[in-house]
């Protein structure tokens, strides 16, 4: 090796005389233009299809306009009148003004709907009381209250000042169990409307749960694929993705035809006089057929990270830790297992992501205890509730943001193996 | 090292099979015995089984018939954490999730010994292999000669009296090769350990070994000391595995004590030591090395017979000179010459007489 001569960067030119920087800035040009043309395509479909929609999903989960589009009066006197202020004449004024503008655009259902949203309850006495709004003579709170008592309830108006801004947290406050105080505070829901909370944290402990069978029926298989030879290996490979070959529609009828009462298990078992007639087992269309069914589909996305990972541990490791005196158990637990953690962690991730936002099996076999998140964002999105189900839709990929988040602190995501 | 007689042997195999199909066999009838304090080296082209053999005694492989011994003890039902044998692999397989100090603790660990001596003893056998200032490092971290010093270093920290070596300079550069090739001979001597090395490379095996055993095909083809090996090859594919080698075929003429003579495929009569032709009107090959043919009339034995040759090539490689002549009808008879200042120079085209002492010729079986 000689010593190069000690030259400045500043100095390289090319034979030519032009800056070396500017002349491979040139060269690479032409074949930089020709890959960003290459993946412009996929880009504006990733732009369009992805980026776009989370946006707007988002979005939505902050803002909802069915009241305040129609009801400016009510606005102006929210604005003047601090919360906690009793609504007066004044209010009660701005408040038929509205109801009318509400009638005269066909905007009552809407506006009521938006506060149901809150106050459940709360829609019909829009409606109905759009229709006379017109007719209504001063004093209108007298006016009003004739009506219907409701109208004084301090919760509805704190409703009202809070579906006066489209820009709301309401839906968050609803998925977190939590309603608004009379105050203008808030409180806990009542005991019976509390859904939320308990689904997310069932959906979240039935993803693990999933995730965790999953991991242990995969270990085995992955580990029999990664040491028998490669035709065979092939061979079994194949076996494991042919599920992915099927509809995941008819997979999961043909568990119902295996799981349900009248269904192949529950008579072969009656059949052998392990249960009575009268006692088959409940496999399906609660929380053990969303499990059953879901490790099923699920398990290739577990096999094949952990395959790819153990098929390069080359056999030789576990050799030198049996030949330094180490126990089959010892050399598992030491050598082995640490080095397949990538691929234990890739697989758990992707199964996990997977089954949080999983709708199809749960709505399928999950009877109604199977249910998960996304079937309450299914069920929500159903009944129009758009904000309702993208705030629900959010919290939920938070969720796997700061799972992925804490797997990076404990595991190292570039330690991740995908394949 | 003289042998070792059977009753004495710390290693023995006895009549050693192994099939792993169940239809050919890669280990046909392995008679082995190597003394303590051994250096012993399997020699032998790839898939002659010399790995097999390894792996049946660290215990990775089940013998398929037959009996190896350890220190005199059948180990063939001993799993191999129970047989307390050191071993490098040619790849190191040094674990990648733990740093050197680390891998070394490894051996200890499962041995269960207390913090303070692990120390100790990691820190003496890196010191051992120069590696002392490595102990946080990674596997990955490493060049390839410093990982093989901590294969090393890991396969000796536990105190193992036998160690098996599996190709373990395979992926070195030549001169690193070479400079481990003496550390783990100095090593083997300071340490008084057996050793079982195994390696494809000739010059390996003959520089650092106190025996070499020859592996063709499932067999010891010969095992005998590196200058043995080199000088009486005992038959021609030792001759022709060993070194390089000028191989005449011929039929046997005359067999007298401890001499033949063997008339070549072209009439000429040349002299030969006998080694498993036994007798007369046998069809026989013979093999000389190169540096023991002599072209200078006054160098010859008198009597010694003289074959005639042509210089097809003179190939100059600095220390030496190789000729490459036309001997008997064949092209490739090699010669090599010392270059030195008086040494006659030899010109292409050039018609010269090449001969022999008889005991450098050996006449081996055709193959
Ligand atoms: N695990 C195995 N399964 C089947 N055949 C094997 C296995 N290991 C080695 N062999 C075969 O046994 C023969 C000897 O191999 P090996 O002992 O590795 O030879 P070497 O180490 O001398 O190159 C080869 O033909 C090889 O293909
Ligand atoms: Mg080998």
């Amino acid at each position: 090796m000689t010593p190069a001569a000690p030259i400045t960067p500043a100095m390289l030119t090319t034979a030519d005389g032009r800056p070396l920087k500017a002349a491979l800035a040139a060269a690479q040009a032409r074949s930089k233009r020709r890959a960003l043309f290459l993946v412009l395509p996929l880009l504006l479909f990733v732009v369009i299809s992805f980026v776009i929609p989370i946006g707007q999903m988002l979005q939505r989960s902050f803002y909802h306009d069915g009241f305040s589009k129609s009801a400016p009066a009510l606005q102006a006197w929210f604005a003047e009148n601090p919360l906690g202020t009793e609504p007066d004449e004044a209010a009660y004024a701005a408040l038929v003004a509205d109801l009318a503008l509400m009638q005269e655009t066909r905007a009552a259902g809407d506006a009521g709907t938006r506060i149901n949203y809150t106050l459940p309850g709360a829609r019909s006495l829009y409606t109905s009381a759009a229709r006379g709004a017109k007719k209504l003579e001063p004093p209108f709170k007298e006016a009003l209250l004739a009506e219907d008592a409701k109208w004084a309830d301090p919760r509805l108006w704190v409703a009202m000042r809070s579906a006066a801004s489209p820009w709301t947290a309401d839906f968050y406050m609803i998925a977190a169990d939590l309603q608004l105080a009379a105050d203008g505070g808030v409180e806990r829901a009542p005991e019976t409307q509390r859904v939320y909370v308990a689904l997310y944290i069932k959906t979240i402990f039935l993803a693990a749960l999933i995730t965790g069978i999953c991991l242990l029926l995969a270990f085995p298989i992955a580990h029999l694929l990664a040491t028998l030879p490669m035709a065979k290996a092939n061979l079994l490979l194949i076996l494991v993705l042919l599920p992915f070959w099927t509809s995941l529609l008819v997979r999961t009828t043909s568990w119902i035809v295996l799981l349900q009462d009248q269904g192949v298990i529950n008579s072969f078992l009656v059949y052998l006089g392990a249960i009575g007639d009268d006692g088959r087992l409940r496999m399906i269309y609660n929380q053990t057929g969303t499990i059953i069914v879901m490790v099923h589909i699920l398990l290739p996305f577990m096999v094949l990270p952990l395959y790819s990972v153990m098929r390069v541990i080359p056999p030789s490791y576990a050799r030198a830790a049996r030949s330094l005196g180490a126990t089959s158990w010892t050399t598992f637990r030491r050598i082995y297992l640490p080095q397949t953690l990538p691929g234990i962690g890739a697989g758990a991730l992707l199964v996990f992501i997977l089954a949080v936002g999983y709708y199809i099996t749960p709505a399928l076999v999950g009877g109604a205890d199977g249910m998960l998140y996304s079937n309450m964002i299914s069920f929500h999105m159903n009944k129009a509730n758009w904000s309702m189900a993208a705030a629900l839709a959010t919290l939920l990929l938070l969720g796997v943001l700061v799972l992925y988040w804490l797997y990076d602190r404990l595991v190292g995501i570039d330690n991740l193996k995908l394949g | 090292m003289a042998a070792a007689a059977e009753g004495d042997a710390y290693v023995a195999f006895d009549h050693v099979q192994k099939s792993y199909d169940g239809v050919s066999l890669v280990v046909k009838d392995l008679n082995l015995s190597i003394a303590k304090g051994e250096f012993l080296t399997m020699l032998g082209p790839s898939g002659s089984g010399k790995t097999t053999c390894l792996m049946m005694l660290a215990g990775f492989e089940t013998a398929t018939h037959g009996e190896i011994r350890l220190d005199g003890r059948n180990i063939n039902l001993v799993p191999p954490h129970k047989r307390g044998i050191g071993m490098v692999f040619q790849n190191y397989a040094l674990f990648p999730h733990m740093t050197v100090g680390e891998n070394l603790s490894f051996p200890l660990e499962v041995r269960g010994m207390g913090k303070d001596e692990r120390e100790t003893r990691i820190k003496r056998a890196l010191d051992m292999v120069q590696m002392g200032a490595f102990a946080s490092r990674r596997p990955a971290q490493l060049s390839g000669g410093q990982q093989q010093r901590i294969a090393l270093a890991r396969a000796l920290v536990f105190d193992p009296a036998l160690v098996l070596m599996d190709e373990p300079l395979g992926a070195l550069d030549k001169q690193l090769r070479e400079h481990m090739q003496f550390e783990i001979k100095h090593l083997h001597e300071r340490l008084g350990i057996t050793v079982v090395y195994v390696t494809h490379d000739q010059g390996e095996a003959l520089t650092m070994s106190d025996r070499v055993a020859v592996f063709n095909d499932g067999r010891i083809q010969q095992l005998a000391p590196p200058a043995d090996l080199y000088e009486r090859p005992e038959n021609s594919f030792v001759a022709q595995f060993i070194g390089e080698n000028n191989k005449l075929p011929g039929t046997v003429e005359e067999l007298s004590q401890g001499k033949a003579l063997v008339r070549l495929a072209t009439g000429e009569l040349i002299d030969a030591t006998p080694v498993n032709v036994t007798e007369k009107g046998q069809k026989t090959l013979v093999s000389i090395r190169p540096e023991r043919v002599e072209f200078k009339p006054e160098m010859m034995p008198a009597g010694a017979h003289t074959i005639g040759a042509e210089v097809l090539e003179v190939i100059y490689m600095g220390d030496i000179l190789r000729a490459r002549l036309r001997v008997a009808g064949s092209d490739d008879f090699v010669i090599k010459m010392r270059n030195t200042l008086g040494q006659t120079k030899l010109d292409r085209g050039q018609k010269i007489n090449v001969g022999w002492h008889p005991q450098d010729a050996r006449a081996l079986d055709p193959s």
